[in-house]
């Protein structure tokens, strides 16, 4: 073991039960989109640096569910893509269960059954889209068995097949759907089998990017109850992505908000929900039509998502909030422990909110 | 006098393995001004019905039969020539993708001009300017300026904004809105809503708005039509169907939305999925799936029968009244 724990950084500890299971620590993602060398050259274009995700901290108890939520383009699936490894982040680190994350995910490329790899086996995703996460060619059997394969963690072919029809029982599918191929399931059924795929290795952590937005209601509600009800039997971890406040609200243990690629609001569920404190947070949930009392009529908040490109001065939202002052405009606003909660803004921290 | 009457619409798709039958005996009215939702899952046809009033069934789907009704006149077998001259000028349309639905080759300015010109007996300067005018009720600030502006330039809400402007440009009488916020954010959402609702209540136009969202149905629409499986399932008054559905379908639906202002453990799930259209079971569509299910519902299907404030196609509501 000591051969294969050298190329982890941090030594392979007990948990302590009493420390979060995962830490988010000031996660940064920076994207080059620069046009290319020639042009800039050319046309003397500057380079062009996209900051998708920009100092984003946040801790997850085990068996708890923290939710992010934010309009398109807030960089909410860039950190779910930087907690599984499909991006390094440019700053900032993720550890697991007391390991650097981004260092076993590379110490662990291509060697599976390392201490590093289990790192890498202990957390999945769920993607959003149900018809472009499975593989068409193959049949469920190949696609659920594909990362025990992939991990090496069941050799015996028969073995393997009697997990794929435990996995599939435990979403609610029967051993005889082995057999078929994606196209033979609606769309419910296969968002089904992406969780009985990321089941597979039997992770702690699930990071799940809107995993129910291309569903209907009604088979959206089968799903949520699923991960509910796996959370329960298997403590599960969650980190569950959505804009969607109402699913967030049933399916999390803490919200957190995002705007333009930071963090504003960090709270609890109940006290989000029910006394927002940061102005984007009360205007997003204050958008969200509500199905019980019909006719009302609501004041939307003027203005759209700036362009990440050029994002304003000081708090990114001060264009569009309502209690901006000239300290807004110039000055970013620190992620602020108030009153039980984080909150970033001056108002708040001013008391003017 | 309703504005619009759908009485009895049968949409078919022939097809090598017999024909499907896609919309099955679909009825209902729309009042000036009024505005008519109506949700649905994936399939149940609710688009559908959109294309079909505004005449752009995909080939080789046709009306099979029934009739649809505009200002007491009858357009469902009118020919294409004629069906254009509505198009627009009495029946505005508002696609789900705002992207899609502009020519990114044109100035929008010039879409719309393009537009008002065809159906309405004006000059270039006089369409010019009421273009900005459009654009400016639709909240487009400096549309002086922007009107020259091409669709790319615009940003996603902008750009419904451009399609509603688009949509009313000659003035119709209705609108058929098909998802028109799905593809947008929540905070776009709620002002293409508010737009949306308070320029069709000044102009008098009465809108069919599609969505499979509840909540943007509940805060706008007068009535609701709940269809399932290419049938309309229940219709009634919106707060009616949203908090006493009488349609095991839209009571199912409702309690399977979560709800942002309440906490609850386990959300209300429908077992099993929407049917196949060539597969559509005997009887009540719902049947296999449906809690209160009793044998006539396996072999008779029901109509729209009255269900105290709404109407529900379900057995349950025999006894009242018909």
């Amino acid at each position: 073991m000591s051969a294969v724990t050298s190329s982890v950084e941090q030594p392979i500890a007990a948990t302590a039960s009493a420390q979060p299971l995962v830490q988010a620590r000031d996660l940064a993602k920076v994207f080059d989109v620069s046009p290319p060398w020639l042009n800039r050259v050319i046309e003397r274009k500057p380079r062009l640096m996209l900051h998708a995700v920009d100092g984003v901290s946040f801790e997850i108890d085990k068996g708890k569910t923290l939710a992010l939520v934010g309009e398109s383009g807030c960089g909410k699936s860039t950190v779910a893509r930087m907690l599984v490894g499909l991006y390094q982040p440019t700053r900032g680190s993720m550890v697991f269960d007391g390991h650097d994350a981004h260092a076993a995910f590379r110490a662990s490329e291509g060697k599976a059954g390392t201490p590093a790899a289990l790192v890498r086996r202990r957390i999945q995703m769920i993607f959003q889209d149900p018809y472009a996460s499975l593989n068409p060619r193959w049949v469920v059997e190949e696609i659920i068995a594909e990362p025990l394969h992939e991990h090496g963690l069941i050799a015996d072919r028969n073995a393997r097949r009697e997990r794929v029809a435990q996995l599939l029982a435990s979403v609610g599918l029967s051993a005889q759907d082995m057999v078929k191929y994606p196209h033979q399931f609606s769309g419910g059924q296969r968002q089904r089998i992406s969780i009985a795929r990321a089941l597979a290795t039997q992770p702690d952590f699930l990071v799940c990017d809107e995993p129910t937005s291309a569903l209907d209601v009604s088979v959206q509600a089968q799903v949520l109850n699923i991960m509910k009800d796996l959370q329960r039997r298997q403590g599960l971890t969650y980190l569950f992505i959505s804009h969607n406040l109402a699913v967030v609200r049933h399916v999390s243990d803490a919200v957190g908000v995002m705007y333009l690629g930071r963090l504003v609001e960090l709270a609890d569920k109940q006290t989000l929900f029910a006394s927002p404190r940061h102005p984007y947070t009360r205007m997003l949930l204050d958008a969200i039509p509500k199905m019980h009392d019909t006719g009302r009529a609501r004041t939307p908040v003027q203005g759209e998502v700036p362009n990440p490109l050029n994002p304003p001065t000081g708090c990114t939202f001060h264009p569009r909030c309502p209690h901006a002052n000239a300290r807004c405009k110039a000055e970013r606003p620190a992620m602020l422990a108030i009153g039980g909660i984080k909150v970033a803004c001056h108002a708040v921290e001013e008391g003017r909110i | 006098m309703s504005l619009l009457e759908v009485k009895n619409l049968v949409v078919e798709f022939p097809g090598r393995r017999g024909t499907l039958r896609a919309l099955d005996d679909v009825s209902f009215s729309i009042a000036p001004g009024e505005i008519l939702g109506v949700v649905g899952e994936s399939g149940a046809g609710k688009s559908l019905t959109g294309a079909a009033i505004i005449g752009l069934l995909e080939p080789p789907g046709r009306i099979a039969s029934g009739q649809i009704v505009l200002e007491g006149e009858r357009i469902d077998q009118l020919g294409n020539d004629a069906m254009r001259r509505i198009r627009g000028r009495r029946i505005g349309a508002i696609f789900q993708d705002p992207l899609t639905s502009l020519n990114p080759l044109y100035s929008v300015g010039r879409q719309l001009t393009e537009t008002i010109q065809t159906h309405l007996p004006v000059t270039a300067a006089e369409a010019r300017k009421r273009a900005i005018g459009l654009l400016e009720d639709t909240g487009i600030q400096a549309a002086a300026q922007r009107i020259d502006h091409y669709p790319h330039q615009f940003s996603g809400g902008m750009r419904q904004r451009v399609v509603i402007a688009l949509a009313l440009a000659a003035e119709p009488k209705l609108i058929v809105a098909d998802e028109p916020t799905t593809a947008l954010d929540v905070s776009i959402q709620a002002q293409i809503i508010s737009l949306l609702k308070s320029i069709c209540h000044k102009r008098g136009a009465a809108v069919m708005l599609i969505t499979h969202d509840m909540g943007v149905i509940a805060e706008t629409c007068d009535r609701v039509a709940v269809m399932y499986a290419g049938r309309v399932a229940e219709l009634g008054p919106v707060h009616e169907v949203i908090n006493h559905p009488a349609h095991p379908y839209s009571a199912g639906l409702m309690a399977a939305i979560p709800d942002i202002t309440q906490d609850r453990l386990v959300l209300n799930q429908i077992d099993g999925s929407m049917p196949r259209l060539n597969a559509i079971p005997q009887g009540c569509a719902f049947n296999p799936r449906c809690p209160k299910v009793f044998d006539r519902c396996k072999v008779e299907r029901p109509d729209l029968l009255d269900a105290g404030a709404t109407e529900a196609a379900c057995w349950l509501h025999a006894g009242a009244g018909r």
